[in-house]
């Protein structure tokens, strides 16, 4: 078992003369459910697709569920999960098929394949609704099932991006209850979201400004650190530092 | 007060999915309204409704006065439409934007400059800058011009915060507040429920139905079962043990604490703390908070709650 999912040292990405990601340095245990939040423009999406294996840093020093991220790449992608609210599942494919499809990607064998989708339908409470497209399936199940399929292939760590927008508050919560099961299992989550309170729910979380990782610590010890009620006092309080015109 | 938008008993069907569901509601001069839902509610449907681009199936939407479907060609200059989805011309600059828009309604943008100016002077630096090319913010700040130009007697914004991070949202409220001194009327929807505070009157939308019209202080009023905030080290356990504990009527994760109600009764805090201790959950406070929208719109959308809330 690793002790770190992921483990970067001054991590950067440049576009031009432009640094998007600036030098950051920090760990994700593993198992951790952490927060990475920031500002539109602050450089999150570029970290994310750093981390993912879908682009090559700048300079510094990054592994993921113990690859290399310039080296190693290709190899990364296969052992992570990964789920955004904008991009997840086809709508045009039955939930069944959506596993089958994305079981397929990450190589699952069939015969092994058929049993996890089985088990997949029945944890989520979808046996019924296997052969409805995806379309036609309420948002709060589209995610469960879209956070499921993610972790189809037991990954190291899961990312989500922004993976409660919009969704009713019941359902958000429930979605954040499966986030706690998976952490529970082991998976580390590494998890966006403009919602502040959620923030809150994360073992430990960090704040980016200008490219730069500004706070990194347990939701108490950034409070108390910016001495602030909630974390959105300490993120408002960061991110309205941000000379960047991002957002 | 003068009614400016009057929907009566409007229902509208896609296939068979029933998008607005017998909905009722006014809007007043001057008002900022408020439409706060998850998505698949309705909120879309229902400003396209008010935007003349949709025909009700069944009853009537007025815009001052005016029928949304015989006299749609007199209510849509009286409008500015921000779309959910940015929808200008990327490959137009800024100013090429805001000239098409002045030009389409016959103005110009000189004419309504005074306007526009407080969210359009930030945008300036960047006018022969192609759309497309502006970040979200500045996006969002053109798109908002565009709807301006006009001088509408009401905007409708859908969603303009949606996916905007805390800052930008706060500072896309302080653009609204001032555009509001100027006696537009707003209707705009959001998925945030912390964003209804900042509404003088808000429509709690879901599935279709409206669950409650009425001052966010009125609305969090609605709330009449004694809330509990509860802290352990371990949230997810805590929330287990609350879920097996037998006299608990809700128990929802908000930031740092469970908001956590009794059924029909005032929680005995003691009972709760023994129960949790055998159940192994540490470090356990409790705490009497107040309830929020996000609290009350939770509880309408369990239809149980209501029952006993009348009973």
């Amino acid at each position: 078992m690793l002790d770190f999912a992921i483990q970067t040292k001054g991590l950067t990405r440049m576009f031009g003369d432009f640094t998007a990601v600036d030098h950051i340095t920090f760990n994700v245990k593993q198992g951790e459910i952490f927060g990475f939040l920031g500002a539109n423009g602050a450089g999150k999406t570029t970290a994310m697709k750093m981390l993912t294996g879908l682009l090559t840093p700048t300079s510094g020093e990054a592994r993921v569920s113990g690859r290399d991220v310039y080296t190693e790449a290709e190899s990364i992608k296969k052992n992570i999960g990964y789920m955004s609210q904008k991009f997840s599942l086809y709508d045009d494919l039955t939930a069944e098929e959506n596993i089958r499809f994305y079981g397929g990607v990450y190589g699952i064998q069939p015969h092994e394949l058929s049993q996890k989708a089985e088990e997949l339908l029945e944890r989520t409470g979808l046996i019924e609704e296997r052969k409805k497209l995806v379309k036609d399936l309420p948002l709060g199940w589209k995610q469960k099932l879209a956070f499921s399929i993610a972790i189809l292939h037991h990954p190291n760590i899961v990312f989500l991006d922004e993976p409660t927008g919009g969704v009713d508050p019941v359902t958000r919560r429930q979605f954040w209850e499966q986030i706690y099961e998976v952490s529970e299992q082991g998976i580390t989550v590494f998890v966006t979201t403009h919602y502040m309170d959620e923030a809150e729910y994360c073992d430990r979380i960090s704040i980016m400004v200008d490219g730069r990782m500004d706070a990194l610590g347990t939701p108490a010890e950034l409070k108390q650190e910016h001495s602030a009620e909630t974390i959105e006092e300490v993120f408002i309080k960061l991110a309205r530092s941000a000379k960047r015109g991002g957002g | 007060m003068k009614t400016v938008v009057k929907a009566v008993g409007v229902s509208k069907y896609f296939a068979n999915v029933n998008a607005l569901d017998n909905v009722d509601f006014e809007v007043t001069e001057g008002e900022l309204f408020g439409v706060i839902g998850p998505d698949g509610a309705g909120k879309t449907t229902l400003f396209r409704l008010i935007n003349t681009l949709l025909v009700p199936d069944e009853g009537s939407v007025t815009v001052l006065g005016l029928d949304s479907v015989y006299e749609y060609r007199k209510i849509r200059p009286l409008l500015g439409y921000m779309p959910g989805r940015f929808s200008l011309y990327q490959d137009l600059t800024v100013e090429e934007n805001l000239n098409f828009f002045a030009s389409v309604f016959g103005t110009t943008i000189e004419s309504n400059y005074e306007l526009i100016k407080p969210i359009y002077r930030q945008l300036e630096p960047f006018k022969t800058r192609l759309a497309g090319a502006l970040s979200g913010g500045m996006k969002q700040k053109l798109a908002l011009s565009c709807a301006l130009i006009h001088k509408p007697r009401i905007l409708l914004l859908d969603e303009p915060t949606t996916g905007v991070d805390a800052v930008s949202r706060k500072e896309f409220w302080e653009m609204l507040k001032v555009l509001k001194q100027e006696g537009i009327t707003i209707i705009v929807s959001t998925p945030y429920m912390d964003e209804a505070k900042l509404c003088e009157r808000v429509a709690l939308i879901q599935d279709g139905k409206i669950l409650q019209i009425d001052s966010p202080e009125s609305i969090v009023e609605g709330f009449k079962k004694p809330l509990l905030g509860i802290k352990a080290k371990s949230t997810y356990q805590l929330l287990q043990a609350l879920k097996a504990y037998p006299k608990t009527n809700s128990a929802q994760p908000f930031g740092e604490y469970v908001h956590y109600t009794e059924k029909n009764r005032t929680p005995d805090q003691d009972e709760l703390r023994d129960f949790l201790k055998k159940q192994g959950v540490y470090d356990v406070q409790v705490v009497s908070v107040k309830p929020t929208i996000e609290d009350r719109f939770m509880e309408l959308m369990d239809p149980q709650n209501e029952e006993e809330n009348n009973a």
